[in-house]
């Protein structure tokens, strides 16, 4: 069990300082390469948790697809690729960060009260848990409705999205 | 293995992420600090989903990952209509609504 604990803390560890990355770094590039380590961290939180289908689809879809999308539009809008803070952040960001570091206070605090002792159970019958078939099951049996609704609202974003863009 | 663990590891990327939103000037880096905490609340889902030993949270962190990649289409497509009629990517020069 403890090394579950001890991998936890050096995901986490590199998670937090890559999070600060993504929103304090004076180089655009260099926030969505830290992006790519803080949702990296995250599918190994995932294999932790014993959700690899979960952490599987975080690689392909956050990291290959909506990272090369942000990549993407850096390159489009031509943002600064030189060291220029000051023009990435407005002028409001000490107030955001004592709003950010009040709100994390109070969520840990009621976070901390109330699960309190609960332990994340691994038993045996969990490793099925996670598993593709089991979330196969669960989507085409209990979400068939949430799933083509999402389906279609995704065709409809990415049509949205080129008739934005479309040059005309 | 605490649960905390994971809820304050993703209470502290949502604030992260939070703070991103308000401070940042640059709109592609108001979405990257967006999808941050999208990605604390499928820690959570997944979190719980072990948890209670129940797959629903974890077929919710699958459609939440489905609606941000959506969300990064619009997103990007906005700040692409944004740039080209303001020349800047700065969400500070988009004021014309401003009385």
């Amino acid at each position: 069990m403890w090394a579950q604990e001890v991998a936890f803390w050096i995901i986490a560890i590199a998670m937090a300082g890559a999070a600060i990355g993504v929103v304090r770094s004076s180089n655009v590039v260099h926030a969505a390469l830290y992006l790519v380590v803080v949702l990296a961290g995250s599918a190994a939180q995932y294999i932790l948790l014993l959700a690899e289908f979960v952490a599987w689809v975080q690689v392909l879809i956050y990291i290959g697809a909506i990272v090369v999308l942000f990549l993407f539009g850096i390159m489009l809008t031509r943002a600064p690729m030189r060291e220029e803070s000051g023009k990435l952040d407005n002028n409001q960001w000490l107030a955001s960060g004592v709003v950010a570091l009040f709100l994390f206070g109070v969520l840990t605090m009621f976070l901390v009260d109330a699960f309190h002792g609960d332990e994340v159970k691994f038993k045996d019958s969990l490793v099925q848990l996670g598993s593709t078939n089991n979330i196969g099951s669960s989507i085409f049996h209990d979400y068939v409705i949430p799933f083509e609704v999402v389906s279609m609202l995704l065709l409809a974003a990415l049509v949205g999205a080129v008739a934005l863009a479309r040059k005309d | 293995m605490p649960i905390n663990y994971f809820l304050v590891l993703a209470a502290f990327l949502f604030c992260t992420g939070a703070y991103g939103v308000m401070a940042r000037r640059n709109a592609v880096l108001v979405l990257m600090s967006v999808e941050l905490m999208l990605n604390a609340v499928n820690l959570n889902l997944v979190a719980f989903s072990t948890h209670l030993q129940d797959v629903s949270g974890q077929v919710f962190a699958l459609f939440v990952i489905t609606i941000a990649a959506a969300e990064v289409g619009i997103g990007l497509a906005i700040v692409l209509l944004i740039y080209r009629n303001l020349r800047s990517p700065d969400l500070d020069q988009v004021e014309q609504l401003k009385g």
